[in-house]
């Protein structure tokens, strides 16, 4: 590849480690607990589905950041095991949401009450 | 190692079976895998602490030692599912080349050395958990279990996946022995800090497959809705493997963080005693009895994490044993008993369901019974002993109140475990002989046998690790 002269030679970690990583735990930390209120206010499941996704998503943020802060490449190796595994899990999950709509013709958790003490 | 190889083979080849026209080849073509994999595993026995795959591996007496436990529970709930013969919507390929395949998933939760390894273990086993929850497709009971299983699965994940990343940004690194070397010899800082709710939510996440309390909510709607083959599965396979991997995760690199932890620990292993021994006693379903059941139990596990002393390993192997033999027993005859009569087109699972099986079924009965002593804690059953190196493991570290109230606790669980006994010997009831297959009862007779043996004898396990 031919590099462009009109734009400078920067390396990714470099403009990365120009934000503060303070500014990064703090971003997905409120990322991760955006999730987890989702999660736990949202009756429709496939919302919940998202907010967990965003869960997943402020941990692989972060550990990019920590990971070009250490210039250590480990933790972006994690990311890609992250996003994989996430993609099975939709598979999974979303059959499982399509399979209870046709049932009920409905993905609102309220209608699960079959099974209580 | 060798059984993580193989099982993922054996599973690839399993589901090519299912291609075949003749159902019948299948149950027997996954028991021989399994005994090929249980031969495997204890090839390396021995042989001293060996690392596979760029050291993310360890394979050492502890692993085999759990490994072997699974896999010889998963060999009897293979058995005495009977090739899903009975239902002809099922599945039976599918099934069990998703159950060999979390069986993979299992085995790397017990030997991990690398959080990514634990990470994928997990994740192996749940998602094919969750899909073998919701195998009953027009069911609107098993598809509520696994949407709900599904849910809090993937938020516990979540957790899980948050805690792994802050303590890689404490610690720079995911190994167990660099995360056990920078904890042990860490000065209180920000990075002190971080590494301490990294352990937090890891352990949240962690303690969500294992059903504690408070993370326990899901269990008794998941393994009530859920097919009881996969129930049983669930209740063993699934709990052994977490417990191995949170011991393994604890002793193997945050020793040196004791002092924070174990109260933790130890507070949630209260909780978990008295939410799974109290909510038991209110259950009317037999199998909602053994799910409450399943959560008191671990209560009695995290004990001997909570004293992570010497006798602590063997007793975390040994209870897990004892406490897997019994369950199958219970579910394997709960199996049976349910087909005779329906309630509203479900199998009836209440305790009236036992009312008069000692008349008829001697042999259940005794099963039955043997494995509810057990699950209890009587005396010359395989679960007195679990029970007493559980207590011993928490008295050499100096924790006698943690032993009181786990005594405590299982007195309230004679209770329920005895609720079942009376029902079958002393109820009338109208229960005609149960057609077993001669197989079954082999695998039945063959788990009673080793509860009443270890019962005896526990002093058989302890050389041996």
């Amino acid at each position: 590849m031919i590099p462009n002269p009109n734009i400078p030679e920067v390396s990714i970690p470099s403009v990365i480690q120009n934000i503060p990583l303070q500014h990064y735990l703090i971003l997905s930390t409120l990322l991760f607990v955006i999730g987890i209120i989702g999660v736990l206010t949202r009756r429709n499941a496939i919302i919940i589905f998202m907010s967990v996704e965003l869960m997943l998503n402020a941990a692989n943020l972060l550990l990019i950041a920590f990971s070009s802060y250490r210039s250590d490449p480990s933790g972006q190796v994690f990311v890609f095991f992250i996003m994989a595994v996430a993609a099975a899990e939709v598979a999974v999950g979303l059959a499982i949401i399509v399979m209870i709509y046709r049932n009920t013709r409905n993905t609102d958790i309220g209608f699960l009450n079959k099974l209580k003490w | 190692m060798y059984p993580i190889v193989l099982l993922s083979f054996f599973g690839i080849v399993t589901l090519f079976l299912g291609f075949s026209k003749s159902k019948n080849i299948l149950l027997p073509a996954t028991l021989l895998f399994l005994i090929i994999a249980l031969a495997g595993n204890f090839l390396e026995w021995n042989k001293g602490p060996l690392l596979y795959f760029y050291d993310m591996l360890r394979v050492d007496n502890v692993t085999l030692a759990f490994n072997g436990i699974i896999l010889l529970s998963a060999f009897m709930i293979f058995a005495i599912s009977g090739g899903f013969q009975d239902n002809p919507d099922s599945e039976p390929a599918e099934y069990f080349g998703l159950m060999l395949f979390s069986l993979v998933g299992a085995l790397m939760m017990v030997g991990f050395q690398h959080l990514i390894m634990l990470f994928i273990g997990v994740e192996i086993l749940s998602v094919a958990m969750y899909v073998l929850t919701g195998s009953n497709k027009r069911n609107l009971r098993s598809n509520e279990a696994a949407l709900k299983y599904f849910l809090m699965g993937a938020f516990a994940t979540g957790f899980m996946l948050f805690g792994i990343t802050l303590l890689y940004g404490a610690t720079g690194s995911f190994k167990l022995e660099q995360i056990q070397g920078f904890a042990s010899n860490m000065q209180v800082g920000s990075e002190s800090y971080i590494l301490y709710a990294g352990l937090l939510l890891l352990l949240i996440g962690m303690l969500f497959k294992v059903s504690a309390a408070p993370f326990h909510f899901w269990t008794p709607d998941v393994y009530e809705g859920a097919p009881t083959i996969f129930t049983t599965f669930m209740s063993t396979v699934v709990k052994t493997a977490g417990f191995a991997a949170l011991f393994r995760l604890l002793s193997g690199s945050f020793t040196g963080v004791y002092g924070f932890w174990w109260i933790v620990i130890a507070a949630i292993a209260v909780l978990t005693l008295l939410v799974g021994n109290i909510g038991a006693t209110s259950q009317n379903s037999f199998k909602r009895m053994l799910a409450y059941s399943g959560i008191s139990h671990a209560g009695y596990l995290l004990i001997a994490l909570t004293a992570l002393s010497k006798p602590s390993q063997n007793a975390i192997i040994f209870y897990s044993l004892a406490y897997s033999l019994s369950t199958i027993c219970a579910f394997g005859v709960l199996m049976l008993v349910s087909k005779e009569k329906t309630i509203g087109g479900q199998p009836n699972e209440y305790y009236d369901a036992f009312n008069g099986l000692a008349k008829q079924n001697p042999l259940l009965a005794f099963v039955l019974t043997v494995s509810m002593l057990s699950l209890a804690g009587i005396p010359l059953t395989a679960g007195f002993w679990g029970k007493f190196f559980i207590f011993t493991s928490a008295a050499e570290r100096g924790i006698i109140w943690i032993t009181v109230i786990a005594v405590l606790m299982s007195t309230v669980g004679i209770y329920y475990y005895f609720r079942v006994i009376i029902s079958s010997y002393l109820k009338e009831g109208d229960l005609v002989k149960i057609r077993v297959a001669p197989f079954y009862k082999v695998i039945l007779v063959l788990a009673t046998f080793l509860t009443i043996l270890f019962g005896l004898a526990p002093g058989i396990f302890e050389g041996l690790i």
